[in-house]
């Protein structure tokens, strides 16, 4: 009697899940689902509750529910964030709506297909490329933290895409290489160790690279890790103009 | 049917998996190397890792002493000839980190800067801020990026080895995205897989860590060993078990009951020193000691009522204010962010509240000491595999660095025995596709007409577990245990998938997942019931005392039709043999 009366009197929330098999239905659908109020409880939590208990065949990624492997990006009311970091005391009462990021192409449900952003960190060298190759025997490159701190909040990136789906530039042509692969191209152009800077900075300040940059600034607002990726573009063009000035100048000296 | 083969196929693209990837095309630039991943690999569970790597560098610290609080630390189970070689190897291999960049912190000369950690007597924890594993994951991402001969198979779940003349030669997948069954051949396999911590219902374990490779080996008739052992972590968020790591204790955070007592000093971990005693935090003891050791404590505690109990369940408290704000922020930042946004505790103002949580399986696939399991073509490397060099109960930060070492080390010997065994059954392994086939489509086609659903079938697996193979154990309770599975094992067969579809489909792959838990569940019930004595993580209430007559032994699990076979193997001692652990003297 008592658990029932806790049941009635249970606070629910209502999400509306975006749905969309592309390969079967000409077009997406709402779902919408009374899911228990829980105010620890994040928007993932709410999901996997919708999966576990009401619709098995819902899709979408996820794993680590800390913040960290960068999976469950979706679009929450309109804002790209990391559900397992959206919690549902910031929306209730209100309902949530959920819909896979936005700028990418749906492979199901809240599913995206993410293949361009890793064509274009390959395309981007984001790896070191050692100014002074060293062996193991010689031991580790001395960096002082000074150095460390140079380029240490660009490898704060977990690539989870939502700052290509706040991006606008990126909305609209997706041939721009975008926030987070420029910010983990600076990375390493930063790094003390690296000597790659000249090579990345030909698709840096090409016609997809940074130019195409209006400085919105939305990657870095939405970034749930604190990178500012727009810091890194801007520094890039800067880059750009101060190497074609010595080009023009200096047409002896360093490309 | 024409297949796609490979030198080498590493099945996970975590740590292990990709350091391997990069040994072999490293090494060998003219064979090609696939790295077959259900997660795109920078999702893996390495991700998570926060405290640091082991390994030693610094002049005050010496390869004996990692090698004694390595062996010392897992009850003398570790293999000494393994141990040895991993302490030897790790320094070198966290300096190839370094060089690909990972963002290690460091002292102001430059040079990589070390903390302590549990069990250790020096400290040699290599760590870049308390988001190591997330940033030795990503630098290994990136550095494999610029190899052409590693393919990538990203999210395509690997479900079944393909054995062909009692040889690994491939693998049987899932192509997530369009639901393609696809068969990969190659001269030799290596599985990555991590551990299986989803077996159990509170966990710091990410949802992809479902057992898959142990499960896999098992079924080819390859021995989970040790799997037994299993290690609480003693500090996670109650809830929802996500990980504090131990680099705040590392750096002087203090564990207390709800009486505000270090509540340590009663469980033989030493004597606190005041927290403003330049001395404190003591290595090898008080809220340095092992984990095995410290999440028995709060059992104990638990038991005389001196933890905390409301709404969050039992927890007690971790303690870093008085470290200030600044080192908070400089050293553990992640601790601040995740007790904020989970517990919502302020650590710099509040202690955190905290509990025990299923954080590591010491045991998985059988290796020898060059990663190489019974099965021919068939490897292991990382949580997945068991060398052992963990023994009974891991120290913290031998993890990261035991995928790096032996990651590197199945790469090359599986880059060996590909090109030592280049013939493999190719039209074999093709024709197995039909049978494979079949069997996915049975599940598929399932609909409704099986019984269970993925969901309560599960929680009843977890619950089970923590019931029958917590922090203390019984006969009764363990045996219980084995009877729970035998039922389970047989309705996992008739399970729902009412997800008809290809493209995407979750639910299959977490009814494959399920039917792999099972697996690994089974091994570590019947090899727990087996144990009866009390060594490291292996606690027994019926069982108090290491009983080293009878079981300095590794355990090994072979799968049968019916209940596992379980039997014992010798562990390798060379220089140290077994005495007491001791810690806080």
């Amino acid at each position: 009697m008592a658990s029932s009366a806790t049941a009635l009197a249970a606070k629910t929330i209502t999400l509306e899940v975006f749905r969309y098999l592309p390969d079967t239905e000409s077009e997406p659908r709402y779902d919408t689902f009374e899911v228990p109020y829980k105010p620890d409880w994040v928007v993932l939590d709410a999901i996997n509750w919708i999966k576990d208990e009401v619709d098995g065949s819902l899709s979408y990624r996820w794993s680590c529910r800390m913040g960290v492997c960068g999976s469950c990006g979706m679009m929450v009311n309109g804002e790209p964030k990391l559900t397992c970091a959206a919690f549902l005391r910031d929306y209730y009462p209100n309902k949530i709506r959920v819909e896979p990021l936005a700028h990418f192409p749906v492979t199901r449900d809240l599913v995206i297909n993410m293949d361009d952003f890793m064509g274009k960190m390959e395309k981007l060298k984001t790896w070191m490329v050692p100014k002074e190759p060293r062996t193991i025997e010689q031991g580790e490159y001395r960096q002082s933290p000074r150095q460390l701190a140079e380029y240490k909040q660009y490898t704060m990136c977990i690539n989870c895409m939502i700052c290509y789906s706040a991006c606008p530039v990126y909305g609209l042509d997706s041939s721009f290489i975008g926030p987070a692969a420029l910010a983990l191209g600076r990375r390493y152009s930063l790094d003390s160790r690296d000597g790659g800077a000249d090579e990345r900075a030909e698709i840096i300040q090409s016609d997809q690279g940074v130019w195409k940059c209006t400085f919105v600034g939305e990657c870095s607002r939405v970034c749930p890790k604190n990178v500012d990726p727009a810091g890194a573009i801007q520094e890039g063009k800067i880059e750009g103009t101060v190497d074609m000035m010595k080009s023009l100048l200096m047409p002896w000296g360093r490309k | 049917m024409s297949i796609p083969v490979h030198d080498v196929l590493i099945v996970g693209g975590g740590g292990a998996g990709l350091r391997a990837a990069i040994a072999i095309a490293q090494a060998s630039p003219d064979q090609s190397v696939a790295v077959v991943s259900k997660v795109y690999p920078m999702r893996s569970h390495t991700v998570s890792a926060e405290g640091g790597a082991a390994g030693v560098i610094k002049s005050d610290d010496s390869k004996e002493h990692h090698c004694n609080d390595t062996i010392g630390g897992g009850d003398w189970l570790a293999d000494q000839d393994a141990v040895e070689m991993f302490v030897e190897e790790a320094p070198k291999e966290l300096i190839q980190l370094e060089h690909w960049g990972c963002p290690w912190n460091r002292e102001p000369d430059g040079s990589v800067a070390v903390r302590p950690f549990g069990g250790m007597k020096i400290k040699r924890t290599w760590f870049a801020s308390d988001k190591t594993g997330f940033h030795m994951l990503h630098t290994l991402f990136q550095t494999s990026q610029q190899f052409d001969p590693v393919t990538r198979y990203d999210e395509h779940f690997a479900f079944d080895l393909l054995v062909h003349d009692g040889r690994c030669q491939g693998v049987a997948t899932i192509d997530q995205r369009s639901g393609e069954m696809r068969i990969i051949g190659a001269r030799a396999v290596i599985l990555c897989t991590g551990g299986g911590g989803r077996i159990f219902p509170f966990t710091t374990n990410a949802a992809i860590k479902s057992g898959d490779g142990m499960a896999l080996a098992y079924r080819a008739g390859v021995a989970l060993k040790d799997m037994e052992f299993v290690q609480y972590h003693p500090t996670g968020l109650p809830g929802t078990g996500i990980l504090i790591t131990e680099a705040a204790r590392g750096e002087g955070g203090i564990l207390l009951n709800r009486h505000g007592r270090r509540y340590l000093q009663d469980h033989d971990l030493g004597t606190p020193l005041d927290v403003s005693d330049p001395r404190h935090p003591q290595l090898k003891s008080m809220e340095l000691g092992p984990r095995d050791r410290l999440s028995q404590a709060f059992y104990w505690e638990r038991e005389a009522g001196n933890v905390f109990e409301d709404e969050m369940g039992s927890y007690v408290h971790l303690d870093v204010r008085h470290l200030g704000e600044e080192k908070i922020n400089k050293r553990i930042p992640f601790v601040r962010d995740t007790a904020k946004n989970y517990v919502g505790v302020d650590c710099a103002f509040e202690p955190i509240p905290v509990r025990p949580v299923v954080h590591y399986m010491m045991g998985g696939v059988d290796t020898d000491i060059n990663a190489a399991t019974s099965l021919p073509g068939l490897y292991a490397a990382g949580e997945c595999a068991c060398v052992s060099i963990n023994g009974a109960n891991r120290l913290g930060s031998n993890s990261l660095t035991e995928l790096l070492v032996f990651g590197k080390r199945a790469g090359l010997e599986a880059s060996r025995f590909a090109r030592e065994n280049p013939q493999i059954a190719i039209e074999a392994i093709a024709a197995r596709a039909n049978d494979e086939a079949a069997r996915l489509k049975s599940l598929h086609t399932q609909g409704k007409a099986g019984e269970e659903s993925i969901a309560p079938l599960r929680r009843e697996l977890t619950s089970a577990m923590e019931e029958g193979a917590g922090i203390y154990r019984t006969q009764a309770k363990m045996d219980a245990l084995c009877e729970r599975i035998r039922e389970l094992k047989a309705r996992v067969k008739n399970l729902r998938v009412t997800d008809t579809s290809r493209t995407f489909n979750t639910q299959l792959v977490n009814a494959l997942e399920l039917d792999f838990m099972i697996d690994a569940a089974e091994a570590l019930a019947f090899s727990a019931a087996a144990r009866k004595e009390s060594r490291g993580a292996h606690q027994r209430l019926d069982f108090r005392a290491r009983d080293d007559d009878n079981y300095l032994a590794h355990s090994i699990a072979h799968r049968t039709d019916g209940d596992p076979k379980i039997s014992y193997k010798d562990v390798t001692i060379t220089r140290w043999p077994p005495k007491e652990r001791v810690y806080g003297k």
